[in-house]
């Protein structure tokens, strides 16, 4: 790590003014900075400890019946809060479905949010990378391509974003409430990360200095809690980062699905809210062809960016899986466990 | 307790049940390792040490063109930077070849790359941040050349030799022929991936010259083999070199031989003359320390009518680097697993711009065996024959290709009482016929399991003092198998002795050679030596006792006691005895002392084969839909010769089987064919099973005595786990699924 | 410029010069505190070996900045045993065999603490291994570590029963 200033901020004001000077970084739990720092990605001159700003690992109800969720609250916290699993599943299953219980325990909601992305090429400071050095080329184009990007992605830059608990935050309509020089201001979450294009050196709309000061959900994002589900696939059973995975939200009114919320995970560069495939349950039955039309309407416009045309066809089934898991009902125990398909049977299968 | 080369604690005396050979002792060691009190390599920081850090090579052929080592230099706390411009010079070059256990080492001695990863330069400061700092701030720059990646790079050849001198060739009847008059064929192509050891304890040493004497504290598995490798290279003599591997974080097999970034650090303490740290980051385990090669494995089977086969072709082609010579060894399991009139193994590799393979826990027997296991049942299959029928119809009774007897063979026995305890006569014959009460898809898949009961070269020490305590040395290792107990064990029983009673001490070159910790033949070879010491102390005991008319001993003879409980008994008469302390006392003797050998018996060896057997029954859940796969249940019935310690070995077991689940379903190094650069050298995704993939596992321990493998009658447990399982899940996932993935690992991709 | 922080360690508060803002969590245990338990497996949060507990909490203390840790406590495998009398999780994992080379063990062993602290995986041996999971173990000894857990949970809470 190149050495640097350590700053502990007081109050928000002073870290936005501490962070102003370029090089400098915030520092929460750091579970992804001191990694992309190790690993030579992030060399920053300053860093601001924000981990003592008042308030900010608060979580709180809004006046309008949404829910404010501080910067600074820890990933666990968050999901083992019983009262918050139960009106948001599939935010405490995507929670509990990240990373490794130490990591959850340290990692901040907004920290969360602001992870970088697990491209090899990324984080390989020996190869070409476009987000890394602007101009420089992308390397994973040609090379291993196995967990890139299927939607949005673009010929400067195919990683993907890999948080969980963004998945079903971008399902539900989640706002970023951001602190900045000039004062503060939100951004939908939808909005919040930005797609490469030609510029994938920028990943979020924060500008300079600009600090996450929290996550908040709207009101009706508790409506759905009745058949919310998050469905991680991964290469091995925990501890890994999504091949694909997605957050399905159903309210239904009697036999018909009223509206869908439906988000994918380790598909683009951000979590990907398919906006067309919710319009597509819109007003239908919760049957198993409706779920195969909104998880084609979902990848619609997936093509593979190297070798992982697979993940499409994958990502497909599981939506239609996260689907029908919602439309059956969030478990009694919540959350549910992240690797319950494979639970034991007592006695083990016969034939 | 200060110096951890001897006498670990013994375990909380309500864990104990016994003190010898066949109780299942806790770990005599276990409670250092629960506390944090077992010090390791790198958790000694001697006064004035410094830390070392490596900076590696970013390509994988070619040359250093540029290193920044003002820049280096310039940061706070570094205080030498060693390139080869400044490395000391060696008394041996590291590319000498010595014996086939001499591994060429990239030590700084000139600019050239030969595989991504390879150390290109050291930088030595007063802490780790700066270090690591100096070490980023060389910022290499490289003259790349094309690299040579994959199975399919030019240039295949038949090696001279494979694995550790075997013969690359080894052809019995004659195949072609066999599988010309056979009803039924199967020719199937199988690739296995690059695997890296990862013991969870990176590679290093901590330092200190005084001299041309040198203290190294030093993860080995073979200690008297890395002193007299670092005397060779420093020109010093081997007994100047001191080793102190008490503990290892892992070794399998990557800690056999010293390692080029462990001799770097010794360089790099005489460089700056004081004691030096140095501790491999994760990412730089990608290379020079090792790994298993990746193979594609073309096997040929025919079959008679009955089930009979015919002919086994098994062709292997893999790799090696460009500058040494290892080849996985994989046909070796098609000599002795199952019994045909022709077999043949034939060899063939390609040159990679890789670090040199290395043998990884059941080189040869663990990719060969994924192959065979599946080649086997695929042409069960073909005859319509359940595998467990299949396999026994192929039982071999002799070793196939060399004619021998086993010297012992439970297998039949492993067959029986695994498939009993898994409930595998349920099983349907035909493929996709399970589900789960949620859906899943299950499968069922079995594994015949093998591995050669070797023997090395091993010496021990056993003294036996007026106290009554003895002590008993030996350079022997624990890397987690457990020779501080079960070795401990030996010597309790040979002495006679109760195991508090011994001063055990392992794990120091100071101490009499103890071979080296691998190959499963460590219990065996360290064991007889202390057994051989231990005989010597005995008789030497027996003889005073026996010649002098005030023992009640005396005219018994040698051959008429035994020793127990810390007494000479007569063996006709038990109720006549004398104890070690009196004896010594009236024989006047402060101490008597014996030394051991262990090593092969070459007429036996000659006369026999000699393998363990077992066999792994799995059984895998399929999401039908998503393609996830998880290993849900597995039954090992191992026959393994004498058991020292059950709850040791059959943790070895376990251990074993869950590497055959990672072999099966996800351990793969991925290589940038462009760069030649593995692209997920970290633990977050190169994957080996976390807690949750670990499914419900049980080992059987299949009685077997064996007169002929050594004094002990020990054959070895600690890699036969690893074969039989990865096969018997592919197998698992085919009776799943109905789909048969023949390039392991089995990814959920391939079953979409 | 050196930074005081203060640090409960094992129970004993003391006053810590960081000299380099840099030291992470782990490298201070390690290198300065002589605290050698904890293990560094990767440095990057992907092997668990360097488990701590940080305020009651089980985390990494590879990714933990020292200096951002300042008026923190922390317990780690040496603060455990009470004297003599180990931990019932240190006992249980020495009863089940839960490790082999015992490199990961300090971490599984706090990892274990930490869990059962958090009293969110039951006696459901399917949440237990979930939740080890962010620990490696490579030697293969998760069998005996999953009981283990759950014989520890047993007796401490029992223990806190009674």
């Amino acid at each position: 790590m190149r050495p640097f200033d350590y700053v502990r901020a007081r109050d928000i004001a002073g870290a936005v003014a501490a962070a102003a000077e370029p090089g400098a970084a915030y520092l929460a739990a750091g579970t992804n900075l001191l990694d992309l720092m190790k690993g030579g990605v992030s060399r920053p001159t300053r860093l601001v400890d924000i981990t003592r700003l008042p308030g900010l690992a608060a979580v709180t109800a809004t006046q309008g019946g949404g829910l404010r969720i501080g910067a600074l609250a820890r990933n666990s916290d968050l999901a083992h809060d019983q009262a918050f699993a139960r009106a948001y599943p599939a935010v405490a299953e995507a929670l509990l479905s990240g990373a490794s219980a130490q990591l959850r325990n340290a990692a901040t909601a907004a920290g969360n949010v602001m992870q970088r992305t697990r491209c090899p090429y990324f984080a390989d400071t020996a190869s070409a990378c476009n987000k890394r050095r602007p101009g420089a080329g992308c390397e994973a184009r040609g090379g291993e391509t196995r967990l890139s990007a299927v939607l949005g992605w673009s010929e400067h830059c195919i990683a993907t974003h890999p948080s969980d608990f963004c998945v079903p935050l971008v399902a539900l309509d989640a706002v970023v409430e951001i602190a900045s020089p000039a004062g503060s201001r939100e951004v939908p979450l939808e909005a919040f990360h930005l797609l490469p294009g030609d510029a994938p050196e920028r990943e979020t709309v924060l500008e300079p200095g600009e600090l996450v000061t929290a996550l908040r959900l709207p009101a009706e994002a508790a409506a759905f809690a009745g058949h919310s589900r998050y469905l991680k696939v991964r290469d091995r059973t925990s501890y890994a980062f999504a091949v694909v995975s997605a957050a399905a939200a159903l309210r239904l009114d009697g036999p018909r699905i009223a509206e869908a919320r439906l988000a994918l995970g380790g598909v683009a560069l951000k979590p990907w809210r398919a906006r067309a495939a919710e319009a597509a349950l819109a007003g239908r039955e919760p049957d198993a062809t409706a779920f195969r039309d909104a998880a084609d309407a979902a990848l619609a416009g997936a093509t593979p960016s190297g070798d992982n045309g697979f993940k499409i066809e994958l990502a497909r089934r599981i939506v239609a899986r996260a689907l029908t898991l919602a439309a059956a009902g969030t478990p009694e125990r919540l959350p549910a466990l992240p690797a319950s398909a494979f639970a034991p049977i007592p006695g083990a299968a016969s034939p | 307790m200060t110096d951890t080369a001897s006498r670990p604690d013994p375990a909380p005396r309500p864990l104990r049940q016994g003190s010898s050979i066949g109780q299942p002792l806790t770990r005599r060691d276990g409670v250092l390792k629960v506390t944090g009190a077992a010090r390791y390599a790198a958790d000694h920081s001697p006064p004035g040490m410094l830390h070392a850090v490596m900076a590696v090579s970013r390509i994988a052929r070619g040359r250093v063109a540029h290193l920044d080592v003002a820049a280096a230099e310039a940061h706070p706390g570094v205080v030498a930077v060693m390139t080869p411009r400044n490395a000391p010079r060696l008394a041996r070059h590291p590319d000498e070849k010595g014996d086939p256990f001499t591994f060429r080492l990239d030590l700084l001695q000139d600019d050239r790359v030969r595989y991504a990863n390879q150390p290109v330069a050291v930088v030595v400061a007063e802490t780790l941040e700066a270090a690591t700092e100096g070490a980023a701030l060389l910022a290499p720059r490289f003259e790349a050349e094309p690299p040579a990646t994959g199975l399919d790079a030019d240039g295949r050849f038949v090696p001279g030799a494979i694995g550790i001198g075997d013969p690359p060739d080894v052809v019995k009847g004659d195949v072609e022929a066999g599988l010309a008059a056979a009803s039924r064929r199967i020719e199937a192509t199988y690739e296995t991936a690059a695997q890296y050891h990862n013991a969870l304890e990176p590679h290093a040493v901590v330092a200190s010259w005084d001299g041309d004497r040198l203290s190294l504290e030093m993860p080995s598995q073979g200690l008297a083999m890395a002193q007299g490798r670092i005397a060779g290279l420093f020109g010093i003599d081997p007994g100047d070199v001191h080793i102190r591997s008490p503990f290892l974080g892992g070794g399998f097999g990557s800690k056999g031989m010293v390692a080029g970034p462990q001799v770097l650090g010794i360089m790099a303490a005489r460089l700056v003359g004081r004691p030096v740290k140095l501790v491999m980051r994760r990412e730089q385990m990608f290379g020079p320390v090792g790994h298993r090669a990746p193979t594609r494995q073309t096997l040929r089977l025919g079959t008679d009518e009955a089930g009979a086969l015919t002919a086994l072709d098994h062709h292997s082609l893999t790799a090696s680097s460009t500058f040494d010579d290892f080849f996985e060894p994989s046909g070796g399991v098609s000599h002795t697993l199952y019994a045909a009139p022709a077999i043949a193994t034939r060899h063939e590799a390609v040159r990679l711009d890789t670090g040199t393979p290395l043998f990884m826990r059941a080189p040869g027997e663990a990719s060969g065996s994924a192959a065979l296991e599946s080649a086997v049942d695929e042409m069960a299959q073909a005859c319509g024959m359940d595998p467990l029928a299949f396999r026994l119809r192929n039982y071999a009774e002799a070793e196939p290709v060399s004619g021998k007897p086993f010297s012992s063979k439970a297998l039949r026995e492993c067959y029986a009482q695994g498939a009993e305890r898994f409930g595998w006569s349920a099983r349907p014959l035909a493929p996709r016929q399970m589900r789960d009460e949620a859906g899943l898809l299950v499968g069922w898949g079995l594994g015949t399991a093998t591995f050669p009961a070797l023997m090395f070269q091993a010496q021990a020490r056993a003294e036996l003092r007026a106290s009554g305590d003895a002590t008993v040395e030996i350079g022997a290792i624990d890397m987690g198998q457990g020779a501080w107990t079960s070795l401990a064990q030996i010597a309790a029983e040979e002495l006679g002795l109760d195991i508090d009673r011994i001063d055990f001490r392992i794990g120091s070159s100071d101490l009499p050679d103890g071979g080296i910790a691998g190959g499963s033949a460590h219990t065996a070879t360290a064991g007889a030596a202390i057994h051989g010491a231990a005989a010597q102390v005995v008789a030497q005991l027996a003889a005073l006792a026996t010649a002098d008319p005030a023992s009640p001993l005396y005219g018994a003879g040698n051959a008429g006691v035994v020793a127990r409980g810390g007494r000479l008994l007569r063996r006709d008469d038990e109720g006549r005895g004398e104890d070690f302390v009196a004896i010594l006392a009236r024989a006047g003797r402060g101490a008597v002392e014996g030394r051991g050998t262990g090593a092969p018996d070459p007429a036996a060896r000659d006369a026999y084969a000699m393998h363990a057997h077992g066999a792994v029954f799995a059984e895998v859940k399929v999401d039908p839909d998503l393609g996830q796969i998880r290993a849900t249940r597995l039954v090992g019935a191992f026959a393994a010769g004498r058991i020292i310690n059950p709850r040791l070995v059959r943790s070895q077991y376990y251990g074993g089987m869950i590497w055959g689940v990672s072999f099966a379903l996800q351990e793969q190094a991925v290589m940038d064919p462009r760069s030649g650069r593995p692209m997920n050298a970290n633990l977050a995704e190169y994957h080996v099973p976390v807690n949750a993939d670990v499914p419900s596992l049980e080992a059987i321990l299949v009685e077997e005595a064996d007169p002929h493998v050594n004094p002990l009658g020990i054959k070895g447990v600690g890699e036969i786990g690893v074969t039989g399982t990865a096969g018997a899940i592919a197998n698992a996932v085919w009776h799943a699924t109905g789909i048969r993935v023949r390039s392991l690992p089995i990814t959920l991709d391939r079953l979409l | 410029m050196s930074i005081d922080i203060v640090l409960t360690v094992n129970g004993t508060r003391r006053t810590i010069p960081i000299a380099d803002p840099r030291v992470t969590l782990l490298d201070l245990l390690r290198e300065q505190l002589g605290l050698t338990g904890a293990k560094k497996g990767c440095d990057r949060g992907q092997c668990g070996a360097c488990t701590v507990l940080v305020d009651g909490r089980r985390i990494n203390g590879c990714l933990a900045l020292a200096v951002s840790l300042d008026g923190a406590d922390i317990l780690t495998i040496e603060g455990l045993a009470q004297g003599e009398a180990l931990h019932p999780v240190q006992a249980a994992f020495i009863a089940h065999d839960g490790f082999q080379c015992g490199f990961c063990t300090p971490g599984q062993i706090m990892s274990a603490v930490g869990l059962i602290r958090e009293a969110q995986a039951g006696d459901d041996p399917e949440r237990v291994r979930e939740a080890m999971s962010g620990n490696l173990c490579r030697c293969g000894a998760y069998a005996g570590i999953t009981a283990a857990v759950l014989d520890a949970q047993r007796a401490v809470n029992q223990g806190e029963a009674a």
